[in-house]
């Protein structure tokens, strides 16, 4: 690994104020993914900013009944805790389902925000990518891509986005707090990750020294029923093929309420809404939930590796809306 | 360099390490603990599994300057001076290792398992998130003990010593 200087930061300015006077300077949280990737050398920082003694490790009920998590909440402390999961089930679900036990008790809420890709091209130094070296080219696109994405692709990266915990986050609407030395604003998930475009190097719409502060969860009756589904390779422990973040609310037959968004077919967190639109006032029937998987997936281009995921994209988009319906949440 | 104090099993240690020393290295290279394992130094493995305040880590990705002041426990400070933990003999009772390479990270985890799962904590296979305490089945186990790979697959055994090592000790 690059040599680097250490500074622990005491309070959120000095860790702000570190940052901004260094242009080289990464913060440092639970160090699953920032140390893994140093290790590669594909992060090389001159300074890290350890953030972990900043008083950001708080999960606590706002005014309005939404929830507000500290950044630095653990992932195993978030699937926990008890307004999680009775209140935000999908989430719990989520998060329980990416990496592993060890992992859950060092990676935070916002590290995982920010984690990058595991596309193995990213990875490998000597392949192109276009992401870890703009200009470079994709060796995904014409290489093996059965882990990639067929949504929110460009003909630059089709990397897919690895969280679970960020699916869950897009379906109920979460707000990103973020500080900097120029001050506090609040990002939508929707529009807290970029999409490749020409530029797949921009993963997210933070600046360099802007930390990841808090995340808010609004509050929500339809999250109440919800549920995580993720389809992989093995049953734990694997990044997804396809996952699907749901809540739905249902009255008189009439879907009155859906939250949905994908994980392991995008190159975001896919926030569903096309289906959605589709499933607003629609009949809460199979027909509906197909209805609405077909139009989400419509625009996704497959290449010969990954386009098995469109259709096992729809299925389990079906399959998790019929299983809250049927049996309700897993809380 | 950065003075770093860490305390393992019990004992204090002060180092001069560069920052990028991780964790496990400090223990193995610094401090002489070679029972911690490194198998892939990418967290994927679970060979370098120990318990940091009582909570299991992967301590290939754990910077050793984060940890300065933690209780970090490791495969020796388990096993003590005597003859070894009750966890470590019902390994060896139903056959939980062949090479044994991956056995620190395996006992080390499951203590911390044990811990999550006696604190009420659900894993992605259990049916009611709400519901105090979710019955230790095998499901649970192998769900919970995912993140320690075994190469020569003693899977079976494995799970034969963590269910009768937790079953023991709610008797007691």
């Amino acid at each position: 690994m690059r040599p680097f200087s250490y500074v622990s930061a005491p309070d959120v300015a000095t860790a702000l104020r570190a940052v901004a006077d260094d242009p080289g300077a990464k913060f440092l949280g639970g160090g699953t993914n920032l140390v893994d990737l140093m290790r590669a050398g594909i992060e090389q920082p001159d300074t890290v900013v350890d953030i972990t003694s900043l008083p950001l490790a708080e999960i606590g009920e706002r005014p309005d009944g939404g929830v507000r998590i500290g950044a630095l909440v653990r992932n195993s402390r978030l699937a926990a805790h008890p307004l999680i999961r009775a209140r935000y089930p999908v989430l719990s679900q989520a998060v329980l389902a990416g990496a592993s036990a060890q992992l859950r008790n060092m990676a935070t809420v916002g590290g995982n925000l920010l984690q990058r890709t595991r596309c193995p091209y990213f990875y490998d130094r000597t392949a192109a990518c276009n992401k870890r070296e703009p200009g470079s080219g994709c060796g995904a696109i014409g290489g093996f891509n059965r882990g990639h994405a067929v949504l929110g692709v460009s003909g630059a990266c089709i990397a897919a986005h690895p969280s679970d915990m960020c699916v869950a986050l897009a379906a109920l609407d979460a707000v990103v707090e973020v500080e900097s030395v120029r001050g506090v604003r609040r990002v939508p998930m929707a529009s807290f990750h970029r999409p490749p475009g020409e530029t797949p190097h921009v993963e997210t719409d933070l600046s360099p020294d802007e930390l990841v502060t808090a995340v808010e969860l609004p509050p929500s009756p339809t999250a109440a029923n919800s549920r995580y589904r993720k389809v992989r390779d093995r049953a734990s422990y694997a990044f997804a093929l396809v996952s699907v973040a749901a809540a739905l609310e249902v009255r008189d037959g009439t879907v009155t309420g859906v939250g949905l968004a994908l994980g392991g077919v995008a190159t975001t967190p896919w926030r569903a809404r096309r289906a959605e639109h589709a499933l607003l006032g629609a009949p809460a029937t199979e027909e509906s939930f197909r209805r609405a998987a077909e139009a989400e997936l419509a625009p996704a281009t497959g290449l010969p590796g990954n386009a098995f995921k469109i259709e096992m994209a729809r299925r389990a988009v079906t399959a998790t809306l019929r299983r809250l319906l049927t049996e309700g949440s897993p809380a | 360099m950065v003075e770093v104090r860490l305390r393992v099993n019990g004992a204090d240690a002060s180092l001069d390490l560069p920052p990028q020393v991780s964790l496990l290295d400090a223990l193995r290279e610094r401090l002489g603990l070679t029972g911690t394992k490194k198998g892939c130094d990418q967290g994927a493995c679970g060979a370098c599994t120990v318990l940091a305040d009582g909570e299991r880590i992967n301590s290939c990705l754990a910077l050793a300057v984060q940890y300065a002041g933690r209780e970090i426990t490791t495969i020796e400070g388990i096993a003590g001076d005597g003859p070894g933990h009750p966890l470590q003999a019902a390994f060896v009772r139903n056959d939980g290792l062949q090479c044994g390479y991956c056995t620190s990270g395996q006992i080390c985890s499951a203590i911390g398992m044990l811990a999550e799962h006696g604190a009420g904590m659900p894993s992605a296979v259990t049916e009611h998130l709400c519901a105090d305490g979710a019955e230790l089945t095998d499901d649970e186990i192998r769900e919970r003990m995912s993140g320690n790979l075994c190469r020569c697959g003693a899977y079976n055994g494995i799970v034969d010593a963590i269910r009768e090592f937790a079953a023991a000790e709610a008797e007691r």
